[in-house]
């Protein structure tokens, strides 16, 4: 409702004031409140991964993705409650942990743990093969795959997981095409010396 | 794969010597690369053995980076690596911020390589609403306009994972450019960063639904299966929107599940499983409630399941995903049979996994089907005892879905042993809020109930769900109808807290303590054989324990007033009357002097605090109005009149901003209901404006903090629990202790369990107690015992109907509100103030709009009906037979209209109504949306015709009868939604509806809340031979709740300076959309926009939002780009509006 304010009553010359000569591009204005429903997706509980990390059987974390905005410090707290119960459960044990509101579904390979978070509607069976594909994917990648090549080259853990699993979601199932993604830009690595207009002929073919 | 990997080492630092020179025995690319800096660093790590030096290495590392990283020579190559460190240094828990910058300047600055490196890093360190985030727009606007595909797939990835919402806008546009890039892995990407923006603000994408269409058809699998992720989203939001492209899932899984697609996307030889879960989530979604839909995708589910046969984890994934989808739309019955086999082989199945995927899928499905518990009610029971916590769970899930009056105590028994152990905060505030619910609904005794309840408090503590002691103190407030019953549940829950207090120094949570308080404090009179003193002693000695919060104080204070009113004099009193008149506790110093004043004054005290009248209303003159001539007073002497605290604040506000130099404008009265707002500055019209809400909340608050002591009994109101009162008839019964064989012979009729019967002179003894305790659990359910079933089906309604008891007197409440806003109750304990104090805002803004809607507005008309009962009852069950075949040859006619080809408005798949039908001529005239069907089934029809009238949006609804007998009690009900208001009522009653005859009922709808489109559903019931039921929705969005503001330029310039909430945008225009004057008309026609002028390349229109909202534009055209400003009182409005307004030329 409009709240009109008495004052003197001298309109001005012009009846609705200038624009402003460069009108921003962006709308919001640091101190306007956005609308509820811009803030909140309307979309609903997402069946998306919330994170996954990899650790080793000493609570060492080798890994970490997070695909739903957290602070540092509950980061932290994840990690390190999650670590504890995890490594705390027996062999023969169900893969899948109730975990707050989520579901927390994991695997041992060898010393390293994998490990996601979903949730609680979502299928755990599918994820854990996720896991799987990665773990696949992995030791495709290095041939015959172990902790120490996560360790010394977990950046390329990271690019392998962001062509497999995008934003929480799979991105890529076949597993040619993943690796032929990495593979592509891994090429450049080699060539990483000649210029770049070279660079720019290779490309994807 | 595990033996492939068990290789790795056992001690990592013995093998790292080996690896120095880079290449490991796999060779695989860049293997343990030790001899780089990183290498060095890992190695160092991993031969330190306390954290403490940990911490000491990687500050000095820390250190030296943050140098390296800030020397201005520095090369993009070593900047590279030393974001890897970086990496390294978050991950291992040590914050490194101060490289965040450089991450972004090395996405930016970088060759591919380095550029790769620094996206990974900013995706790593940066969450989505990060202020240096901005900063990488630019980097990936450049990228994804660059020539290179490997730099706009980089780009692509970022932007998927993070990207900042405000920003969206400004990659848009090359994001969709993507969609027809003739790469597949650059559409797939770009789908996947459309995706990614649905998620985090689904309004800028909804103008391209029509690309994600294309992307489903794409010939790329990838790109396809990305597309689902989109559609899964938007189904879930609106299922009914997407029923046309059923038929397209069921034909991508049909491939799919034939086996069709490359080999590439097999995955241990089952074809695709990923992609065929996401298809049967969604056909899950499309066919739920909808028989039609659902007929289609029968098949293709009977072929999924018969496919997925390999014994793999994978294909037990896929057969879960089914059976869930199964259950989920319209039974079918040899799938369901199928689909409880398939369930059987997952709860037998000796792997862990396995077992516990079948109890999570009995769980969701048992409630449909019971017997397929029976069934299996050994593995429950051996489930229920299992090592591993997570199946003890699931089973207790499982249980409390078959809990029933019979049950329970056995059930309720098991969950308290698991709460028991229980650490987990989480668990204990699901379990305590479980229990809680089954033992209000189920108690079979006020002991067991008092007890149980007892036990949850004390477990629960203070983490459980504050609505657990609130309904529990309600519930004892206002009792049954049967007065002695309520007493006698009341005088055992004294009799118990008594006794638990009884021994010192036991702790109790502070809730507890709190409910034990209240009940003495209320009901303490009820034992006869107990002095008062005792329990005041009881109470007093908790006063003085540490452990007690000073809010349970308040509630232990509280208490003993209440008693004390009822005794002539007491020691304990008095002792504590000297005691707490010197607390350092000013609250309870206050409550030690109203007692001691109180007890002074015995009569009075009498009269404050009579006996059991907790439920008693109290009256309350909200609008103060007793105060007014104090007020006139105050203002004859020259007392500035009363602003509340938002206009104070927002004049404050207006003042910082340089537009208020300007002359203020006069106070504008055009057709806008501003009226209640001239009078505010008089002092009666304290009780009237929409400054009352945030005025009497505050008054209320001030009340609540004197008037605490009769507040008390204050804090439930009259309404809103229901009185068991079926349930009670059966107590009696279910007292009795059944001898459990009893039960088990009962119960042998079921085929399964005639075999174990007969099984059971082997038994063991273990075995045979698992056999009672399955007996006792399982007692109630299935189908070959008529009584339970009906039972069970009770309860159910049961549950239905106490949820819309609750909301029925929430109406009511609201209801009475609007007549009398003085009666509001106040609800005086401090716990529960901040959610009352919603309420009653909430209220009083229901009833001030309510006010502001003049009586003619309100339209709810009924066509008169010659009714005639004799014909009805006549010969009903002759003509069904008739009516039943009629129907169906009527169906098979619309089946035709109904599947049509699939149109691009999900509006328009209803099929068009037949010509007979036609609004009432005084509708007639007013503009309107075309008649079209809602819903329908073999007896009735529901169309449905939106009418735009000066001063509502009215929904008319027709209903057709189409057998050939008279429907009697047909009853339409709206559900209520936050978005919309529906007058008068929600639901809407047709006595009757004659055979072959249409009916008509019209409601005015309102927008409550600002949203660009939402959905209003409800349902249409009808009896005849059986109780049908039959849902609907339909989507209105905000131009139906646009109507053109008629003003002069003059008042659009008053107003616009005093809207404080604007938003501006560039669109860009098409060449057809030319000036400014057709781009305006096209807005003027399409939103409803009043066109107040327009001078050379600018122009204003205003419009409003029903009842009286209004909205204001500025836009201007340059070159080829349309400048909208919007205004308006409300903050929501003009964002929808602006968004409107894009979707709108994008369209055009």
């Amino acid at each position: 409702m409009p709240h009109p304010r008495c004052g003197p009553e001298d309109t001005p010359e012009q009846a609705w004031p200038d624009f402003p000569e460069e009108l921003p591009d962006l709308p919001p204005s640091p101190g306007r409140e956005k609308p509820p429903w811009w803030d909140v997706p309307e979309a609903g509980p997402m069946n998306q991964m919330q994170f996954m990390l990899l650790f080793s059987r000493q609570g060492k974390l080798r890994l970490q993705k997070w695909y739903v905005p957290l602070s540092d410090k509950e980061k932290k707290k994840i990690t390190r409650e999650l670590v504890q119960t995890v490594l705390a459960r027996k062999p023969k044990m169900c893969s899948f942990l109730e975990w707050r509101d989520l579901k927390i579904v994991y695997k041992r390979y060898a010393s390293l743990y994998f490990c996601c978070a979903i949730e609680d509607q979502d299928n755990e069976l599918i994820t854990l093969e996720i896991i799987h594909r990665y773990v696949e994917l992995l030791d495709k990648y290095f041939g015959s795959v172990c902790e120490l090549d996560i360790i010394f080259n977990f950046e390329k853990a990271y690019f392998i997981l962001d062509e497999f699993l995008l934003g929480g979601e799979v991105q890529e199932t076949s597993k040619k095409n993943v690796l032929k993604a990495i593979e592509q830009a891994d090429l450049l690595q080699e060539e990483a010396e000649t210029p770049r207009s070279v660079l720019e002929e290779i490309g994807l073919t | 794969m595990s033996d492939v990997v068990e290789r790795t080492l056992s001690a990592l630092p013995g093998l790292l010597g080996q690896h120095d020179l880079g290449a490991g025995p796999g060779g695989g690319p860049g293997r343990f690369s030790a001899t780089s800096r990183l290498g060095g660093l890992i190695r160092s790590i991993t031969a330190l053995s306390s954290k403490h030096e940990e911490e000491k290495l990687i500050q000095q590392e820390q250190t030296n980076l943050k140098a390296t990283v800030s020397a201005p020579t520095t090369t993009l190559r070593l900047m590279k690596e030393c974001m890897v460190r970086l990496i390294y240094c978050e991950m291992l828990g040590y914050e490194s911020s101060f490289g965040y910058i450089h991450a972004i300047k090395l996405a930016q600055q970088g060759n591919l390589l380095e550029k790769r490196v620094g996206y990974l890093a900013v995706s790593l360190f940066l969450h989505e609403n990060h202020e240096l985030l901005l900063l990488l727009v630019n980097t990936v606007v450049k990228d994804l306009q660059s020539t290179n595909l490997v730099e706009v797939c980089m780009a692509l990835t970022v932007v998927s994972q993070i990207f900042p919402r405000e920003m969206i806008p400004a990659v848009l546009p090359l994001i969709e450019d993507k969609l027809q890039h003739s790469k597949e892995i650059i559409r797939r990407k770009a789908v996947q960063a459309l995706y990614k923006f649905y998620l985090i603000a689904p309004n800028q994408v909804q103008h391209i639904h029509d690309k994600f269409r294309k992307a489903l058809c794409d010939r790329d699998v990838g790109v396809m299966a990305a597309s689902l992720h989109v559609y899964l989203q938007m189904i879930k939001k609106n299922a009914s929107g997407y029923k046309d492209l059923t038929e397209s899932f069921v034909t991508i899984l049909k491939q799919v599940v034939g086996g069709k697609l490359p080999i590439d996307f097999n995955y241990h030889s089952v074809p695709a499983p990923w992609l065929q879960i996401q298809l049967l989530r969604i056909l899950g979604l499309l066919g739920k409630d909808d028989p039609r839909t659902s007929e289609l995708m029968y098949g293709v589910l009977d072929e999924s399941l018969r496919r997925a046969e390999i014994n793999h984890n994978i294909t037990y994934a896929i057969l879960f995903e089914c059976v869930q989808t199964i259950y989920t739309i319209c039974p079918k019955s040899d799938l369901l049979e199928k689909a409880a086999k398939c369930i059987g082989k997952f709860v037998l199945s000796p792997k862990i996994n396995l077992k516990y995927l079948g109890l999570k899928a009995l769980t969701y499905v048992i409630q449909q089907d019971p017997n397929l518990a029976l069934q299996h009610q050994m593995t429950i029971i051996e489930c229920l005892d299992h090592p591993d916590p997570i199946i003890k769970r699931e089973t207790l899930e499982l249980l409390y879905r078959i809990t029933n009056g019979q049950n329970v105590t056995v059930i309720v028994e098991k969950m308290l042993d698991y709460l028991r152990q229980s650490k987990e905060e989480y668990t204990i505030i699901n379990l305590t809020g479980k229990i809680a619910e089954l033992a209000e609904k189920y108690a079979p005794d006020n002991g067991w109930f008092i007890q149980t309840m007892n036990a949850v408090f004390s477990v629960g503590g203070d983490v459980m769900h504050p609505d657990i002691p609130n309904n529990f103190l309600r519930l004892l407030a206002e009792g049954f109808d049967d007065e002695k019953e309520d007493e006698q549940l009341r005088l055992y829950a004294v009799q118990s807290y008594l006794s638990l207090l009884e021994e010192e120094d036991t702790f109790y949570p502070q809730k507890f303590l709190q409910v034990m308080s209240w009940v003495l404090g209320e009901y303490s009179y009820l034992t006869n054989d107990g002095d008062p003193e005792v329990t005041i002693t009881r109470l007093h000695r908790l006063l003085k324990q540490t452990f007690v919060t000073s809010e349970t104080k308040a509630w232990i204070m509280t208490a003993i007033t209440k008693m004390s009113s009822r005794l002539s004099c007491s020691k304990t009193v008095d002792k504590l009357i000297q005691e707490f008149s010197t607390s350092l506790d000013t609250c309870i110093r206050q409550y030690a002097f109203e007692l001691k004043h109180l007890c002074e004054n015995k009569e009075l005290m009498k009269k404050l605090l009579p006996l059991d009248a907790s439920c008693d209303e109290i009256m309350v003159d909200a609008s103060l109005s007793f105060l007014d001539g104090f007020v006139a007073e105050g203002l004859s002497c020259g007392a500035a009149p009363y602003k509340p605290h938002h206009q104070r604040q927002e004049e404050k506000l207006s003042q910082e901003k340089a537009l208020n130099f300007e002359p203020y404008g006069l106070s504008f009265t055009s057709s806008m209901s501003s009226s209640g707002f001239t009078g505010r500055q008089s002092p009666a019209g304290l009780s009237l404006g929409s400054d009352m809400s945030g005025n009497s909340a505050e008054i209320g608050q001030k009340e609540t903090n004197c008037l605490k002591l009769d507040g008390v009994r204050k804090l439930w109101g009259k309404e809103g629990y229901l009185p068991k009162k079926e349930n009670k008839t059966g107590k009696e019964d279910k007292t009795q202790p059944v001898p459990l064989d009893s039960i088990l012979i009962g119960h042998v009729v079921d085929p399964p369990l005639m075999q174990s019967e007969q099984q059971v002179v082997s038994l063991s003894e273990e075995e045979k107690e698992k056999q009672q305790l399955a007996s006792t659990l399982f007692v109630g359910l299935g189908s070959n015992s008529t009584m339970s079933l009906m039972g069970r089906a009770d309860t159910i309604n049961q549950k239905l109907k106490k949820k819309s008891k609750i909301s029925e007197s929430q109406n009511s409440e609201e209801a009475s509100s609007f007549q009398n806003i003085a009666t509001l109750p106040f609800s005086p304990l401090p716990d529960t103030t901040p959610n009352n104090k919603e309420n009653f805002q909430g209220n009083e803004h229901l009833g001030l709009r309510k006010v502001s809607l003049s009586p003619s507005e309100v339209l709810e008309t009924s066509v008169s009906f010659d009714t005639s009962q004799s014909l009805t009852e006549a010969g009903l069950d002759e003509k069904l037979s008739n009516c039943r075949l009629s129907t169906s040859s009527l169906f098979a006619d619309r089946n035709i209209e109904v599947f049509q080809p699939p149109q691009n408005v999900p509006d328009i798949v209803a099929s068009k109504a037949p010509l007979s039908l036609c609004l009432p001529e005084e509708l007639a005239g007013h503009p309107h949306s075309e008649i079209v069907e809602l819903c329908s089934c073999d007896i009735l029809t529901v169309y449905s015709c939106k009418v735009w009238t000066d001063d509502c949006s009215l929904l008319v609804l027709f209903v057709a009868n189409n057998s050939t007998s008279p429907l009697k009690t047909v009853n339409l009900v709206f559900e209520s939604t936050e978005h919309f208001k529906i007058f008068e009522s929600l639901s809407y009653h047709f006595p009757v509806i004659e055979a072959q005859s249409i009916e008509r009922c019209q409601k005015c709808v309102q927008l409550e809340k600002v949203c660009t489109e939402g959905i209003l559903s409800g349902s249409i019931s009808y009896h005849l031979d059986t109780d049908t039921h039959l849902e609907f929705s339909l989507t209105f969005s905000l131009s139906d709740f646009i109507r053109p503001m008629k003003i002069t330029t003059e008042d659009f310039g008053r107003l616009w300076l005093s809207f404080s909430n604007d938003v501006k945008q560039n669109i860009n225009m098409s060449p057809s959309q030319g000036s400014l004057s057709i781009a305006l008309n096209a807005l003027k026609q399409k939103l409803k926009l009043h066109i107040v002028e327009i001078i050379g390349n600018e122009g204003i229109a205003a419009c409003q939002l029903l009842p009286s909202i209004p909205c204001l534009l500025h836009c201007r055209t340059h070159a080829r780009t349309l400048a909208l400003w919007f205004r308006s009182s409300c903050s929501a409005l003009p964002d929808s509006l602006l968004y409107q307004c894009q979707k709108m030329m994008a369209e055009s």
